[in-house]
């Protein structure tokens, strides 16, 4: 057991810090919630992409650097050490691109993948409808089979950043006999600026179009935009979730560089020994999130499957991150009312940890009853 | 980097958590509790059989050590069974004796007595409270007052801890081993010890309480149902379990460095975390877990006094938050 990095592993390291020092923008970006942020986001993206830091552990055919796990995630500490900015991408690389990975063909990994590497094309995820959100399998939208492809009608909803994104991904019920709900089931690619969408934005809390709904009428998607085999789509889109969303989701790299800020700023503002408990809560944890991290990469890269583990992970970081958060405004006294700053806005996303990517209700059914063992009750 | 236990490490936790299923420990801890260490101290002898107590002590010293990540696997086992006795301080002292510079005497005598389990030692330093653990059963029992060290000559009266098993008392007399600087820098190596085997012990503990009680809620049945199928007392053990799970990488990444922080991270986490399952074990049993003849009491019981022993969660916190000062303390090495 140790925690050494190899001479290789120290170099990208330094290589990742130098080329952040020169590139990561002076002035935080606005918002990527906003139209502007969204497409300075997007540059920054192609910034990124252009010397091959934007996707690095993807096969270098993709834009990648084809680097383990180990070496994601000293990318990742290094990123948000730096202060680089949040991924605009990162629906489309975290949940799409593993799925296409593992289930697509060649001539669909070529088409799609190289575009999402450099924020070309932005990717939504559209899973979530307005009646199916924990209990996902009963979603309703339809897609009906004609000539040389499907055609899809129906609603989705909370899609993430789609009021600005290109394309989206999404399950949808190709056979509505299929005896049970996760079965006749089609998960597929479709743009968002196909004639038939109609893409509603919706505000969040602090009234940004953080997400949208969308309306889908007959909306056409060729058969090579269909993600593996049709009726397949509920077994493919879980498939990734498990494993690589429990490492990479929420990489610890952000928490460190999250938890040093507010260290940061408890000493600007006084070092009031009152908040010095939570702020050390906040170091602790993020270096918890981090080791323990480490020991699923360790796992992973034996060959391992991580998988109801992940909804440890997904617990975790999602409680920490709204603590961490309320500690800061706490410091940050009178000023934490104001709706701008970073602080401010991180404190609103991280209020929808607990929420997205499952709630944490669902992920704690699942902590026990697969891995505590526990009786399964009603769902 | 693989941060995971090699088969070694992993058959030797197995080992001692067989050996000590089958050695009937909660009989032995309410012997140790009543005063009698006779089936706590065999208990003891067969652990050194597996070389748990020749971990801290050096090779130089007839001992195996130090060995921390096998000491961190052996100190969870220890409290995932409750194994009785100054388990921690007998470590502890290991550490201090073979450190101390004029102390090679007591170096001499004790240390390979500690590594053949022979010997049982108990610690008392004035920063982490005036009592010495188990003085009563221990062969030996060292002083630390300010910078000098002491072997105690005796000791007061029993002062009864909220864990009868754990017995406590304040050690008197006795002569100077050794003090000054180089005493003091091998008390504090010493204590940071303590710390982190108390915080594996505290996870071992936490993890035994979650145990024992996912074992009962599938079995307790309520309205026509097993408890364990209502979601307010599965999410509740979620929880515990969570809390439990993110203490053991701190351990871990505290046994690989043997940092001061590092340490005081693991050792809160893991305090807390044993401390939370244990409050989720009283509730989730009903009246039945507020009873000392179940044996679940055995474990509820030292929950609170190892999360505050050897440091208490407001300690380990301001180790961790100087008011001045740079980064956490861990980002310099996580940053190459
Ligand atoms: C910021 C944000 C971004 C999002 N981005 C996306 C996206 O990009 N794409 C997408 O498809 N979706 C997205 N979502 C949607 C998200 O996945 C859903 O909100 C989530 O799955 C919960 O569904 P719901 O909102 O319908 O709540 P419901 O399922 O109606 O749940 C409401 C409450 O009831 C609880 N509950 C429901 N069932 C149970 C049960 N069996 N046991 C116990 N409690 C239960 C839930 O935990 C929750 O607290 C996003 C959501 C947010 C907030």
């Amino acid at each position: 057991m140790n925690l050494d990095f190899t001479p290789e592993e120290d170099a990208f390291r330094a290589e990742a810090r130098a080329w952040l020092a020169a590139h990561v923008p002076a002035e935080p970006l606005p918002s990527l919630e906003t139209e502007e942020g969204f497409a300075a986001h997007r540059a920054w993206e192609a910034e990124l992409h252009a010397d091959r830091w934007a996707v690095v552990s993807w096969p270098e055919e993709f834009g990648g650097r084809g680097v383990d796990i180990f070496k994601w995630l000293v990318f990742e500490e290094e990123y948000y050490a730096a202060g680089a900015p949040g991924r605009v991408t990162q629906n489309g690389i975290n949940l799409l691109a593993p799925t296409l990975f593992d289930h697509a063909t060649d001539e669909q990994r070529a088409r799609v993948l190289p575009s999402m590497a450099s924020g070309e094309v932005v990717w939504a995820q559209a899973w979530s409808e307005p009646e199916s959100g924990s209990d996902l399998a009963s979603l309703r939208s339809r897609a009906v089979r004609t000539d040389g492809g499907w055609l899809l009608s129906g609603q989705k909803t909370w899609s993430s950043r789609a009021a600005f994104a290109d394309k989206a991904f999404g399950i949808f019920r190709t056979d509505p006999d299929a005896p049970k709900p996760h079965q006749g089931l089609t998960y597929l690619m479709f743009d968002l600026k196909a004639p038939g969408v109609t893409v509603r934005p919706i505000g969040r809390l602090d009234g940004k179009p953080a997400f949208a709904e969308l309306f889908l009428d007959d909306v056409f998607v060729p058969d090579e935009d269909v993600i593996g085999e049709p009726g397949n789509g509920w077994r493919i889109a879980m498939s990734t979730t498990g494993n690589e969303r429990g490492l990479t989701l929420r990489s610890p790299g952000r928490f460190l560089a999250a938890a040093d800020r507010l260290a940061a700023l408890w000493r600007e503002r006084g070092a009031d020994p009152a908040v010095r408990d939570r702020v050390a809560d906040a170091l602790v944890g993020a270096r918890a999130y981090q080791l323990f991290t480490y020991a699923n990469a360790s796992r992973f890269a034996a060959g391992e499957q991580i998988g109801a583990e992940s909804s440890l992970n997904k617990v975790f970081w999602s409680e920490y991150d709204i603590a961490l958060h309320e500690t800061a405004l706490d410091l940050l006294g009178a000023d934490a009312e104001l709706a701008d700053g970073e602080w401010a806005e991180g404190y609103v996303f991280s209020l929808a940890g607990p929420i997205y990517a499952g709630t944490n209700e669902i992920q704690r059914d699942i902590i026990a009853e697969r891995l505590l063992g526990l009786p399964k009750g009603r769902r | 980097m693989r941060f995971l236990l090699d088969t070694e490490q992993a058959e030797f936790g197995r080992t001692l958590d067989r050996m000590l299923g089958a050695a009937g420990t909660p009989a032995a801890v309410r012997a140790w509790a009543a005063g009698d260490s006779g089936p706590g101290r065999a208990l003891w002898a067969r652990l050194a059989e597996t070389g748990v107590f020749a971990l801290a002590v050096p090779e130089e010293h007839e001992g195996l050590g130090p060995l921390p990540v096998e000491l961190a696997v052996a100190y969870v086992e220890l409290g995932r069974h409750a194994v009785p006795g100054p388990v921690v301080e007998t470590a502890a002292a290991a550490a201090l004796l073979a450190e101390l510079p004029e102390g090679t005497g007591a170096a001499k005598e004790w240390l390979p007595r500690i590594a053949s389990g022979d010997a049982l030692v108990s610690l008392a330093s004035g920063a982490a409270g005036p009592y010495a653990l188990d003085a009563d059963a221990a062969d030996a029992v060292l002083v630390a007052d300010g910078d000098a060290i002491r072997l105690a000559a005796g000791h007061g009266p029993l002062r009864e801890s909220a864990d009868p098993a754990r017995r406590l008392f304040v050690p008197e007399g006795g002569e100077v081993l050794a003090r000054g600087p180089q005493a003091a820098a091998a008390l504090a190596r010493a204590t940071d010890l303590a710390a982190f085997l108390t915080a594996a012990q505290s996870l071992g503990v936490g993890l035994e309480l979650l145990r024992r009680t996912v074992e009962y809620v599938g079995q307790r049945r309520q309205f026509g149902v097993a408890i364990g199928t209502f979601q307010a007392v599965k999410h509740r053990l979620a929880d515990a379990l969570v809390g439990l799970e993110f203490a053991r990488p701190l351990l871990f990444g505290a046994a690989l460095t043997l940092d001061g922080e590092e340490i005081a991270a693991a050792k809160l986490a893991a305090g807390e975390a044993a401390y939370r399952a244990a409050r989720a074990a009283l509730q989730l049993h009903g009246a039945v877990g507020y009873t000392e003849e179940l044996d679940l009491s055995l474990w509820l019981r030292k929950a609170l006094p190892l999360r505050d022993a050897w440091g208490t969660p407001a300690q380990c916190r301001a180790r961790l938050v100087p008011a001045a000062g740079g980064p956490a303390p861990w980002r310099e090495s996580s940053a190459g």
